[in-house]
């Protein structure tokens, strides 16, 4: 025996549709107004790049590869990021775990100081340097008899790097601390565990997506910051060269092959970061709910 | 393990939210501490564990001074309110956290420690759930859970937060009765706080009724709620209604009748005391209170009745046998069984 089910109102019998939809042309004019803004100013671009890279065949496309500067500006940005991202990983847990666990005074101007680098134009960030370090502060005729070089150096640029990518880890877990609240670190003190313990069982497995979410947005910017690093770099080719600065030389140069080549291993590091932030996102997402967002 | 908590003042941040409570607890005995929120007994309960730490006072553990220890020295197990379980570890490795973070040289094995993690999951009635995780238990789970692993360090005081404020009613009645079966097993000294007056009477030994971060009274649930010392305990422990009254040379006095009950209390205003089901009702009145009838509802197996005394000035509440017909503006006339008398402030 079959039942007929009731069937909804055809949207051919009349204008129904449910209250939280769209009629069909609103719908279609919305997704296609996004689509067309994503393909115009994000997805276009990324394919020109790698269009311009291979405009002369993958030969020459590797051979800007083969450059000694480029070899160089590759490494220099490996090494810069290979600093800065530990470093704020360590910063940033430090800042987090102090702000959303303890009360202190000065806490509103400490979160807001961590803002600071996003706040401030990445070029006013490299100029503080400069002005800090040059030979015409006062430390620089110091720093110069010691023999020590920070301007113009691979020093200045992990200096300026570290600055600007300061608050991806904090802002990061600052947020997802403070909901986690300290029950765990006090149930785990509780039961005999040290301040090491605590952290390393604790308090870092529940973390532990957040943070890696920071790192690999603090390492994308590390990787690719131009402003601040320009500033401090003093583009001298093969030794303060980054990437980005390298890419901006070739393509003043007219080398436009070689400029995207290089730009290309960037945006591929992009898409890269994209791909294990969604993935991330994924895996993060359902152990949320898993926990019950609790 | 004895615990004594002498002259304890906490404050946060100039704010009082204790001041000066003692507190004499015998090994074994199972405590309450009673209050609404806001009364202290949950900081009350952190000192004692050592969460906080006293602003003055101090707490011992049988004869030694616990104030100068930390929380992990303190060996106490303590449950919390929300189970404060770690997600990411299975139900046994949580059980087995407290002996596996011990310093290697009172470490067990790998193996005992496995193996009196499942004891006592068994013990508690999980046996079966050791690869689970948290949230794949039921509230009442997580709660065992959380008893098992503070439990699993052998303490000298078991604390818990509210344990039961989390679960259901049904649950809840069940784990209270459940609670005090484990607690006579294993005989821990036990303290825990509820604001849940039927709670705190059925399970404890003794009852710590708190209010603003005072004491107002410690007795056995019958002392508590029998003969409570202040208008606070009246309110808060069962229903009591309360009458403004007048003492004049031992005799109270409504308005300007006596009502035949006798006093120690001083000359003057007082408020009367007394528990709306533990009345007596009289006809015709020498020496009694009579109010009109303003509104009768019938709930369970009595009837509550709302009497208007002395013309609108108070209302009192009490209850009567469910087949007395309490008629509106009709006039009713009692005498409570048992009362007390508190001076006005």
């Amino acid at each position: 025996m079959r039942h007929e089910l009731p069937q909804p109102p055809q949207a051919a019998a009349g204008s129904w549709h449910p209250a939280t939809t769209e009629s069909r042309t609103a719908r279609f004019i919305l997704v296609s107004v996004a689509l067309v803004f994503l393909g115009l100013f994000l997805l276009l671009p990324l394919i020109s790049v790698f269009f311009e890279a291979f405009r002369k065949g993958p030969a020459a496309y590797f051979a800007a590869f083969a450059d000694h500067d480029a070899l160089a500006a590759i490494r220099l940005t490996l090494l810069v990021a290979a600093i800065a991202v530990p470093l704020n990983l360590v910063f940033g847990v430090v800042a987090a775990w102090t702000i959303a666990k303890f009360e202190f005074k000065g806490k509103a101007f400490l979160t807001t100081l961590i803002d600071l680098p996003f706040s401030v134009s990445p070029v006013i960030s490299g100029l503080v340097y400069v002005l800090l370090f040059s030979t015409h502060s006062a430390l620089g005729p110091w720093l110069k008899s010691q023999g020590i070089e920070i301007l113009f150096a691979v020093p200045g640029i992990v200096l300026a790097t570290v600055f600007v990518t300061f608050p991806f880890v904090a802002r990061e877990l600052i947020p997802l601390m403070q909901e986690q609240g300290t029950t765990d670190e006090e149930a785990a003190l509780s039961l005999g565990a040290n301040g090491w313990q605590t952290f390393w069982h604790v308090t870092l497995p529940n973390i532990k997506w957040g943070l890696l979410y920071g790192v690999l947005l603090c390492n994308a910017r590390a990787m690719g910051e131009f402003g601040a690093v320009s500033v401090v770099s003093g583009h001298i080719r093969g030794l303060t060269n980054t990437m980005p600065l390298q890419v901006e030389i070739l393509y003043n140069e007219f080398n436009t092959v070689a400029a995207f080549a290089v730009a290309s291993l960037l945006a591929l590091l992009a898409l890269v970061t994209l791909v294990l932030k969604t993935l991330l996102e994924l895996k993060y997402g359902a152990e949320l709910a898993a926990n019950g967002g609790h | 393990m004895d615990v004594r908590v002498s002259g304890v003042r906490k404050e946060f941040d100039r704010f009082p939210a204790l001041h000066d409570v003692s507190l004499d607890i015998s090994s074994g005995e199972l405590i309450a501490l009673l209050g609404p929120s806001g009364s202290g007994k949950t900081t009350l309960l952190r000192l004692i564990a050592g969460l906080e730490t006293p602003t003055e006072g101090k707490v011992f553990f049988g004869d030694e001074d616990a104030s100068l220890k930390s929380v992990q020295e303190r060996n106490v197990g303590f449950v919390f309110q929300h189970y404060a379980l770690f997600r990411h570890m299975t139900v046994i490795d949580n059980v087995g956290f407290g002996l596996k973070v011990r310093p290697s040289a009172s470490r067990p094995s790998n193996e005992e420690i496995r193996r009196r993690s499942s004891e006592l999951l068994d013990f508690v009635q999980l046996g079966g759930l050791e690869k689970r995780y948290p949230a794949q238990l039921s509230g009442g789970q997580r709660q065992r859970v959380a008893l098992a692993r503070a439990m699993a360090i052998e303490p000298r005081v078991l604390l818990l937060d509210e344990p039961f404020g989390a679960l259901d009613a049904k649950v809840r009645k069940e784990l209270r009765r459940w609670l005090r079966e484990i607690h006579d097993k294993t005989m821990h000294t036990t303290v825990f706080v509820t604001h849940d007056q039927d709670e705190a009477l059925e399970l404890a030994d003794r009852v710590v009724v708190m209010s603003q971060g005072k004491i107002e009274q410690i007795g056995t649930p019958d002392q508590v709620y029998d003969t409570p010392n202040s208008p606070f305990v009246y309110g808060f422990i069962g229903e009591s209604s309360s009458l403004s009254v007048r003492i004049d040379d031992g005799e109270v006095w409504l308005a300007d009748r006596a009502l035949g009950l006798k006093s120690d209390a001083p000359d003057g205003d007082a408020a009367l005391y007394f528990r709306p089901h533990d009345v007596e009702l009289v006809d015709g009145c020498g020496g009694c209170i009579a109010g009109t009838v303003i509104a009768s509802r019938r709930v369970g197996a009595t009837r509550r009745v709302e009497l208007e005394i002395g013309g609108a000035a108070e209302r009192v509440e009490i209850e009567i046998p469910a087949d007395h017909p309490a008629r509106e503006k009709s006039r009713i006339a009692f005498r409570p069984k048992h009362w007390r008398v508190f001076p006005k402030v």
